[in-house]
């Protein structure tokens, strides 16, 4: 019967405009037969109209209308697929220059990357800003696709100098693992089937490693962090048992709580007991990230949406002077002495970038000093002063206690994602002298 | 394999039931689209899953185009009794009658007339945030779409310049008379919406399961028999609808894979009677639920520019 996927692989391809990504997302769906017939009759009736017979592979990821017509991708687009194994979420992020944040918005919360090169340019600077933000979101697995490799006559030589033109930068940035696969994304080849053009290769397919790699231990099971996003309380219980029911929503951003385990609630320091794990299949013993549960505590403490109940086992910083990376994602500059709303968790305060410490040189990778602003798609590193104190991971500890956004007051546009350095200061539980 | 392991349904469900709770806690007017389709059967239960034991902290709302399977009204009805919630009901009817809703001469179906009375309804109701069921894997418009779509004060969407959305940071941010369609199973697709019905043993109306129809043949498509026309004293809602002499009525064992309503739906001559059946069946299906839709099937950029203006 059906397909049982076992779990889901989210990834993203990035690359420069005509590396190939809209073909290659196209060519693993249509080998991996997730396309069907009337998406086939849509790609051959729009093959006969614009492309003079031949089917273009990158008109299913293309779904607008002016990137029809111009024949490029303006915006990220989600698709699916899923083999006996698992099921796949795929961001296809364009790859023009004015569009990076959008690569930042379809790979933030993927566990892989495929980076296309060209074979014929090898890597280039688009190559470099695509792979230097895929290791500042701390991407856990990096694909390097080298593509086009029939025009390069499936040179071996070709593809061991585009390798070591990367592996020339790899070590200043922060990726763990990383794959290099020769391939023809137009042919299918080492896309699902293993190419006869490649004898010299013995890695796995695209497909193959897409299947296998291992992602189990992308989740951050360290450290219980639960920032509240809604507190229920029922007005109306049918059950009686529920007339004082008081209970905390949220999904576990880390760790894992157990029943009968003391917790914190941030930011009043209040220390207490984990009595019950709601939900509506009935309670837990224990919930693990990324579960979304109801918590239930043994006293009564005013705890808040944009609070966070935290473990105490390793605790988390704490402060209004915040450090940062940020990808700057809007037309308008990031300058100093500018106030913005910081949304971080389910918690949104007010903020005031202080300091711009530096902005990276993409062509380089090395930073800049203290440049008068940032604009639309550099990174580069701030000080940011909040009006209420937050508590927050490192962005390399925990992606989503560590992670927040800037929004534009007056336009409320999303203009920056930000990734937080480590506090110095720590949240110190006898803050929390109040024991209940 | 460690024991803190979640399967994709898990994933999907947790992700979805946060992106609930986001909108409960950031907006003042939330309401939820029910229509009492597959998608937004499992938006009940998402909601369930999210706001229990408290009640589900948004009104229901559906838009009728008029023709709409009697099954599917029963089902949301009652469905929307069981779990307690407010029901809101708008109607293309009323819309035409005021003159809010203008119908384009010579065309029959009413789907595009539900864009101006949902806008009606949101400006009605303040609504803020309206939840719908859409799923990205339905069309290539929507793959494009954020959890949470930002609407102008028209209701219109603008695709290309969408706010960035990361990690699972949503910016809910609105000024006076913008609004958000908020979209909880963004990455669900048809497969993960019946595994999720059978898992939770959802009920579903009737017509997803095979039965006994007259049908007749229309644009490559099995379109049902619409109800007769009861009061000769009012125009026929379906005049244009029916079979012509040249399309004879055939009594078929059928079912429906999507629901719009009796006019832009086709349906898919089948023999299943249970989930498992369903779920085999879309396994080994060969075109997209979209594919018996004549409303999409109008031109490449069919869902495209009907989001631009206000749609769902
Ligand atoms: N020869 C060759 N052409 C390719 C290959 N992959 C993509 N192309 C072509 O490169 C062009 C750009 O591809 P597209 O997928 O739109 O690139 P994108 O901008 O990265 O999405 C199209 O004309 C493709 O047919 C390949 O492996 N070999
Ligand atoms: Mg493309």
């Amino acid at each position: 019967m059906g397909h049982h996927p076992v779990d889901i692989l989210r990834f993203n391809t990035c690359g420069s405009v005509d590396d190939g990504k809209s073909t290659l997302i196209g060519r693993l769906l249509y080998d991996s037969k997730s396309l069907m017939e009337d998406q086939i009759e849509a790609l051959e009736r729009s093959a006969d109209i614009t492309g003079g017979g031949q089917i273009n592979l990158a008109n299913l990821t293309d779904g607008l209308r002016a990137e029809r017509e111009q024949g490029i991708t303006i915006d990220v687009a989600y698709r699916y697929f899923a083999t006996p194994r698992r099921k796949f979420i795929i961001a296809d992020t364009p790859g023009h220059v004015q569009y990076t944040r959008n690569m930042v918005t379809g790979a933030s919360a993927a566990n892989l990357s495929i980076v296309l090169i060209d074979a014929r340019l090898g890597v280039i600077e688009q190559s470099r800003r695509h792979t230097c933000i895929a290791s500042l979101l701390r991407i856990p697995h990096l694909v390097v696709a080298v593509n086009k490799m029939d025009l390069v006559d499936w040179s071996e030589a070709r593809f061991i100098e585009i390798c070591d033109q990367f592996n020339e930068f790899l070590p200043r940035l922060d990726i763990k693992d990383v794959k290099f696969i020769p391939m023809s994304a137009l042919n299918g080849d080492n896309l699902v089937e293993p190419s006869v053009h490649t004898p010299w290769y013995v890695g796995p397919t695209l497909l193959g490693h897409l299947e296998t790699v291992h992602i189990a231990s992308d989740w951050n099971l360290n450290g219980f962090r639960f920032p509240v996003q809604w507190v229920n309380r029922p007005n109306n219980p049918t059950d009686r048992h529920l007339h004082d029911f008081r209970g905390f929503s949220g999904q576990i951003a880390g760790g894992i709580v157990r029943v009968g385990q003391k917790v914190m609630a941030l930011p009043g320091g209040q220390i207490t007991t984990v009595k019950e794990i709601w939900t509506l299949d009935g309670p837990l013993q224990e919930a693990f990230c990324p579960q979304s549960v109801t918590l239930v505590l043994e006293h009564d403490i005013d705890i808040s949406r944009g609070n966070m109940i935290i473990g105490l086992d390793q605790l988390p910083g704490t402060g209004m002077d915040l450090h940062a990376q940020v990808c700057w994602m809007h037309p308008r500059p990031l300058q100093r002495g500018k106030k913005y709303f910081l949304k971080h968790t389910s918690n949104t305060v007010q903020a005031m970038v202080t300091e711009i410490d530096h902005r990276i040189n993409m062509a380089t990778l090395v930073p800049e000093p203290a440049p008068a602003e940032l604009v639309l798609n550099d990174i580069g590193e701030i000080r940011i002063r909040t009006a209420k104190p937050l508590v927050y991971d490192g962005y390399a500890t925990n992606r989503l206690t560590g992670s927040f956004i800037l929004i534009e007051q007056g336009t409320n546009a999303t203009v920056a994602a930000g990734m937080l350095l480590p506090s110095e200061q720590l949240v110190r539980p006898e803050s929390g002298d109040y024991v209940i | 394999m460690s024991s803190y392991h979640l399967d994709h349904l898990q994933h999907l469900e947790s992700e979805a039931i946060h992106v609930m709770r986001e909108v409960a806690g950031e907006f003042e007017r939330p309401a939820l689209l029910f229509s009492g389709g597959k998608d937004s059967i499992c938006l009940l239960r998402l909601a369930e899953k999210a706001f229990r034991p408290a009640e589900i902290p948004m009104p229901f709302l559906n838009i009728e185009t008029g023709h709409e399977f009697p099954e599917l009204i029963d089902f949301r009805d009652r469905r929307a009794k069981q779990l307690g919630a407010k029901l809101i009901i708008r109607t293309v009817d009323a819309a035409i009658a005021r003159g809010d809703a203008i119908p384009k001469p010579g065309v029959v179906s009413r789907n595009q007339l539900q864009t101006p009375v949902l806008l009606g309804a949101i400006e009605e109701f303040k609504f803020d945030c309206c939840i719908g069921g859409a799923r990205r894997d339905e069309e290539k418009a929507r793959a494009k779409e954020r959890f949470f779509s930002f609407r102008d004060g028209f209701g219109q969407w603008d695709p290309k310049n969408q706010r960035p959305e990361i990690w699972n940071l949503y910016n809910a941010r609105l000024n006076q008379g913008e609004n958000m369609r908020v979209f909880p199973l963004s990455n669900w697709t048809e497969m993960d919406v019946w595994e999720y019905i059978r898992k939770e043993k959802l009920e579903v109306p009737t017509i997803y399961f095979s039965h006994e129809r007259d049908c007749f043949r229309r644009g490559g498509q099995w379109l049902p028999e619409p109800p007769a026309h009861a009061d000769a004293t009012k125009p026929d809602p379906y005049a244009g609808a029916r079979p012509t002499e040249k399309e004879p009525i055939k009594r078929l064992v059928v079912r429906v894979r999507t629901i719009a309503d009796m006019i832009s739906t086709g349906m898919i001559e089948s023999k299943v009677h249970s989930f498992d059946d369903i779920i085999s069946e879309i396994a080994a299906a060969r075109v997209t639920e979209r594919g018996s839709r004549a409303d999409d099937k109008a031109s490449e950029a069919a869902m495209e520019d009907r989001k631009k203006a206000g749609y769902f």
